[in-house]
Formats: structure tokens, sequence, C-alpha cells
């Protein structure tokens, strides 16, 4: 591999209380593409994103951001470092429009009022930059819009901020066949717009239409990360449900890597 | 179809596209004023049509006085019931901060504006403690407001030495509910509010179509303004009217001063929850907490300033209710008071549900209730027969914001 990670992490572990979830993971992720992070229910991605968004502290391990090693102790921190994440239940406020949803606690203030022209701006420059093309008016409530349309919502949400790394949890679980078209077509828009983006997903086909690399994850310890091109579809699902394939993934039932 | 470009040209906004909203929104179960306005047309027409008197200069300024009170209560309880909470303590609340005012004026001979302080603090650290118990002990507020509801009726007898009332001779506080502006002054007031509201509506559409985004068409402004024209220079000109039955002795004309203090705390709250950053974040605590908990927003110091601002304009009803009996006794802020503010914010438009209200609701749905209790009042009724039409009419108006969710969610 070449190109330095934007985002890097080495030997995370992570438990609640006496259940550790996380066995020191290894992840990384590249500007301009797409990695695909997966696993079966429970394997730990939520809580591996989590921990990327600063919502959970890790209990061991190093968080490098474009090489350099950092220490995220909040969702803020996160911001901060240009990591967005769109949670798996969307989080927008059904009674605001789309632009109040963008700006939620981040609004743009003239003096002691709300500047509610440079936000109508800056939201029609998002989706504008995101080919958008499927609201009819983003003064539109969230709750008249489609599922699709809700997680569009919620990516552009991610990425009016300069944000540099985009992380999207399950975000077609549910929507229909010509929705989750629509925002694997925007996932990808992002990554050639030179964001890095992490998509979780269960559906291998979203998977490898999709992604550069894939991570998968069993029972909470990194089975592999490869390139998308370098595998087969059976071979990822072998290593989702039991961690390895051939001389791929975990080597032993313990669980230490190869 | 597509208007999320930012060097295109807004979509124009015609009359046309406007009204097709407006009915999308109806069908769509966002009823907004609709109910009270039509609601306020048919009680109004009804009571006229059985008692002349209803329409004559003295009793419409007399239902003006008569439904401040709840209104400035209803509109604090905006912000609480846009959170989707509850404050059933407010008209109690209320009836403390009177009796507060009343102690301190009569029994101790403070000024006016020290008592009035006293009582708005009074408010506000009730409200406080409200909130804190909601917010971080998160018992939820039905319970909290409920024990303090019984609690207060307690503290307003014990301050009112077991059920004496306590008169009020400040001619200050009486003023408020009892005093008019002279009509010269009334005009004024009037040009100012409807000018005011004409600037403010063309600067923003100007502002607005200077940056290239869509504003609202002159048309639009000018209707709106016409019809908020006509309708307040027809009150203004009947209240100018002379409506002593003896006008030698004391001539009562002109509009009332509490029209202006409506007027104001109307304007004022709706700017806060309209135009500032913690209004946005009020609605978007009632529409989805944990979106705005992880949108960085404070929720727990949200929900306490809203049950501080619920209290303090309980307050302010308080003061307005005393100022209007010209007493204070243990029946101040009690009975149905509560009720009656709460049905005035849903009629008026504001869900049970939290995320959706505005303070116009307020005095829309306060000048329902207002209507139905004076009407009522002149067509002799019992109060047996007031009380089940009043909570007839709250049912109603909370079935509508049921149903109104419903087809909401449906969609
Ligand atoms: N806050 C928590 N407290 C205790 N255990 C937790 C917590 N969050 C997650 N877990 C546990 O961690 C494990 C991994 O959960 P996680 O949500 O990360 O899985 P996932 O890979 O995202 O699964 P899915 O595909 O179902 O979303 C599960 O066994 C879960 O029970
Ligand atoms: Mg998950």
């Amino acid at each position: 591999m070449t190109a330095t990670p934007i985002l890097e992490l080495r030997g995370i572990d992570k438990s609640f209380g006496p259940v550790q979830v996380l066995h020191d993971v290894a992840f990384s992720v590249y500007p301009g593409e797409v990695t695909a992070l997966v696993g079966d229910n429970g394997a730990g991605k939520s809580t591996l994103v989590k921990c990327i968004g600063g919502i959970h502290p890790i209990d061991a391990g190093e968080y490098f951001i474009e090489g350099e090693p950092v220490h995220v102790h909040s969702p803020r921190d996160a911001a901060g470092y240009g990591v967005e994440i769109v949670y798996q239940d969307l989080a927008l406020c059904d009674n605001l429009d789309i632009v109040q949803n963008m700006f939620l606690g981040r609004e743009r203030k003239s003096g002691l009022v709300l500047d509610e022209a440079t936000m109508e701006e800056m939201a029609a420059k998002t989706l504008d930059g995101l080919s958008v093309r499927t609201v009819q008016s983003i003064r539109q409530l969230v709750s008249s819009l489609s599922g699709g349309q809700r997680q569009t919502v919620a990516i552009a949400k991610a990425v009016l901020w300069n944000s540099k790394i985009v992380i999207l949890d399950e975000p077609t679980a549910a929507l229909g066949v010509a929705q989750t078209a629509q925002v694997l077509e925007l996932v990808r828009r992002l990554a050639d717009n030179g964001l890095a983006v992490v998509l979780i997903s269960h559906n291998m086909n979203d998977v490898f239409a999709v992604s550069d690399r894939i991570a998968a994850l069993y029972l909470g310890r990194m089975a592999a990360q490869l390139k998308t091109s370098d595998i087969t579809h059976a071979q990822i699902v072998e290593l989702i449900t039991s961690g390895r394939s051939g001389d791929l993934g975990l080597q032993n039932g313990n669980g230490a890597k190869a | 179809m597509s208007v999320v470009t930012s060097k295109s040209p807004a979509a124009p906004v015609t009359l046309k596209s406007l009204g097709r909203g407006y009915f999308d929104r109806i069908r769509g179960g966002d009823l907004g004023a609709l109910p009270a306005v039509l609601g306020l047309l048919v009680l109004c027409t009804t009571f006229s049509i059985m008692r002349p008197v209803f329409l004559s200069s003295l009793n419409f300024a007399n239902l003006l006085t008569q439904g401040a009170a709840l209104t400035v209560i209803a509109m604090g309880l905006i912000f609480v019931l846009l959170l989707g909470e509850i404050d059933l303590s407010a008209g109690y609340a209320s009836g403390v901060c009177a009796a507060m005012l009343a102690v301190l004026l009569t029994q101790h001979g403070w000024p006016w504006y020290a008592a009035v302080l006293a009582s708005l603090v009074t408010g506000a650290v009730i409200g406080l403690a409200l909130g804190v118990l909601v917010a971080k002990l998160g018992i939820p507020s039905f319970v909290v407001t409920l024990a303090a509801f019984l609690a207060f009726q307690g503290v307003v007898l014990l301050m009112l030495k077991e059920g004496t009332n306590i008169s009020i001779r400040d001619s200050t506080i009486l003023a408020i509910s009892n005093n008019n502006m002279t009509p010269t002054l009334s005009w004024a007031a009037l040009a100012l509010g409807v000018l005011g509201y004409a600037a403010t509506q063309l600067w923003r559409a100007r502002r607005r179509k200077q940056r290239g985004l869509s504003a609202e068409p002159l048309t639009l402004i000018a209707l709106r303004v016409g019809i908020l024209t006509a309708i307040a220079g027809t009150a203004v000109y009947v209240l100018n009217q002379e409506r002593s039955r003896n006008a030698i002795i004391v001539s009562l004309k002109g509009v009332p001063i509490i029209v202006p203090i409506i007027g104001v705390l109307l304007v004022g709250l709706t700017f806060v929850l309209r135009r500032t950053k913690y209004g946005r974040h009020i609605y978007a605590v009632g529409g989805n907490q944990e979106a705005a908990r992880r949108a960085g927003i404070n929720v727990d110091a949200l929900r306490i300033s809203a049950f501080v601002i619920c209290s303090t304009m309980a307050a302010i009803g308080g003061v307005i209710a005393a100022s209007r009996a010209d007493s204070v006794d243990p029946n101040t802020g009690g009975s149905n008071v509560l009720l009656y503010a709460v049905g005035a914010a849903v009629i008026g438009g504001t869900s049970l549900f939290g995320g959706k209200g505005r303070i116009l609701d307020a005095v829309l749905g306060g000048a329902v209730v207002a209507v139905i209790i004076n009407g009522m009042g002149l067509m002799g009724y019992s109060s047996g027969i007031k009380y089940v039409v009043t909570g007839f009419v709250l049912l109603l108006a909370a079935g509508v914001d049921a149903l109104s969710r419903r087809r909401t969610a449906k969609r």
C-alpha cells in the first residue's frame, strides 16, 4: 500500500463491563476510497464506529489521523478531526425542515438572529455538490421525505462540515431497490470527491458494487482487511461466518492473527 | 423536479403555489390555525345572534381582559408543550405569584415594581425547581407538576392566612387590567404595530430576493398586512367608542392596556422561538430528543429553561389576574385556569405530543376560550354547563391534535 491512511486504528480493545466486544482491532481508511466494514450481527461493527466517533472511549489501542496520533474523547473531538458518522437510526428531527436538520446544533447566526439565508445557501450548495436532485424544496419538513431522501439528508448533513471521513452505519438497511441504488451512488460520489468513506452493510452485492476495500470483523476481531478486487464473494462470506477462508483471516480458534 | 441548485435562480414562489402548499399541508393533517379561526367565527356568530349584547364594545373590551391571564399562561405552557412535557401546576403557580404580589404590596407596602419583580422571581424559582426535578431526576413532568399543583394550592392558602382575600389598591397594578389607552394612543399603537409588521415582512422578502433565494410574493405580504389592518383597525375603532353607561361621571373608551402588553409578549416570544438558536433547539428536542443530544444540544438545560419560562409567564398571568380582580383570593389561578390555558394552547394548534406549536396559538386559542366563557356567561348558563362545555371543547381540540398527528405519521 502506497498511500498513508487518513484514519488508522491499531490494537483497539473495548469492553462493556466484563464483556470484551473488540479485541486488538486494526483498521485503516483511505481517502478517495469506500471501505466496507462487514461482519455478522453483534460482530462489533457499530461499537467500532462509535469508538471512532468518540461516543465510546477505547480501553487500549492507538488512533491516528493522517499518520498523527490523536486522542478522541467526545463526538466533538471526532468532528474536529473531520470525522462524521451517519448512525443506523438517522437522528433527524421530523418537525424541522431539511436546512434546519443539516445545521442542527451548528446553526449560523448573525448577531442574535439565525442566519437563515446563509444556511439555506450552504445547504443548497452541499446538496448540489452531491448532485441530489430528488427533493422538491430544501424547506420541506423531513417528515414528508421518503426513506432514501432522509438518508440523503443525513449524509449531506455529514459532508456539510468539510468532513474528511464519513462513516455510514447500514444506510441502505431499510430501503427499497431504487432508493438503495440512489444512496449507493451517492456513497460512491462522496469517495470520488476525495472523501474517505466507511460503509457498514450486510448486503454483499452492495459491498461489491461500491467498495474499494473490505474489512471483515469476526466476533470482535479483525479477520481480514483486503482490496475488494482481491477477494471473492464466497471468501468474504466465509470470513464473516467463520473468521477465516483458506489462508486468509484468523488462523486459529483463539483468534491470534496470522 | 429540482429546486436545489444554488446558481440557477430560486423557483418562483407564486400565490398559486403557496395556496397549493397550504392545502397540501391541511390535507396532510397540519391544520395550523384553521380550527381556532373557524371556531372563533362560529362561536362569535352564534353568540351575537342569540345575545346581541355580545357584540357591544363594552362586552368586547371585557372579553379581552377576561382572556388575558389565561392567554399569557398558555404562552408559557407552549414552551413546555413543545418539549412534549406538561406543567399542570402553572395555574396555581400563577396563584402563588399573585399572592406574593398582594402580600408584598398590601401588607408590606412595597412599591409596585419591586413587588412585581419579586413575583416574577418567585415564578422563575418555581420553574427552576420543577425543571430540575424533571430533567435531572427524571421524574415524569406529569407527576412532578401534579404534586406541585396540590402543594401550591396549599401554599396559596398559607400565604393568604387560611382563605382571607387581600385586596390590591396600588393604582399601577390596577391599571394593567382595568385602564385603557386614550383613543389617539390606541390608533398610534395600531399604526406602529401594522407598520412594524409590514416593514419586517418586506425587509425579509427583499433580503432573500437579493441573495437569490425564494421569497414570498409582494401580493401575499400585502394581503396579510391588509387583513391584519382591517381586523385590528375595526377592533380599535369599536374600542374607541364610548362604552361607559354613564359617560358624564366616568368616560370609558380606548384599547385596554392589556392588549399592547399581550402584543409585546406575542412578538417577543415568537422572536425567541422562531429566530434564535435557542428556539430552534426547543423544536429539535421536541421533535427528536436523541438527535438533538447527538447534535451537541444540552437537552437537560433546555428542558429546565422551558419550565422556568413557563412558570415566569404564569407569574405574569397571576399579576394580570390579580389586577383584574382587584384582589387575590385562594381561588386565584385555581379551579379551571390551568385547563383553560392548556385548552387555549391546544385549540390554537399546539400539539400535546411535542415539537409543534407557536406563541400565536395561545392568542388564538385564548380568544376561543374567552369567547366561550364570556358568551356562556351572557346566556346565563350555570357553572355546571360551562365546565361541561369547556371540557368537551378541550377534548375536541386534543382529538384533532391526535388525529392530525396520525395523518402526518401515516404519510
Ligand atoms: N452499550 C453496550 N453495552 C453492553 N454491550 C454492548 C453495548 N453496545 C454493544 N454491545 C455488545 O457488543 C456486541 C457488538 O455489538 P455491535 O452493535 O457493535 O454489533 P454490530 O456488528 O453493529 O451488529 P449489527 O450488525 O447487528 O448492527 C454485541 O454483543 C452487543 O451486545
Ligand atoms: Mg450495528
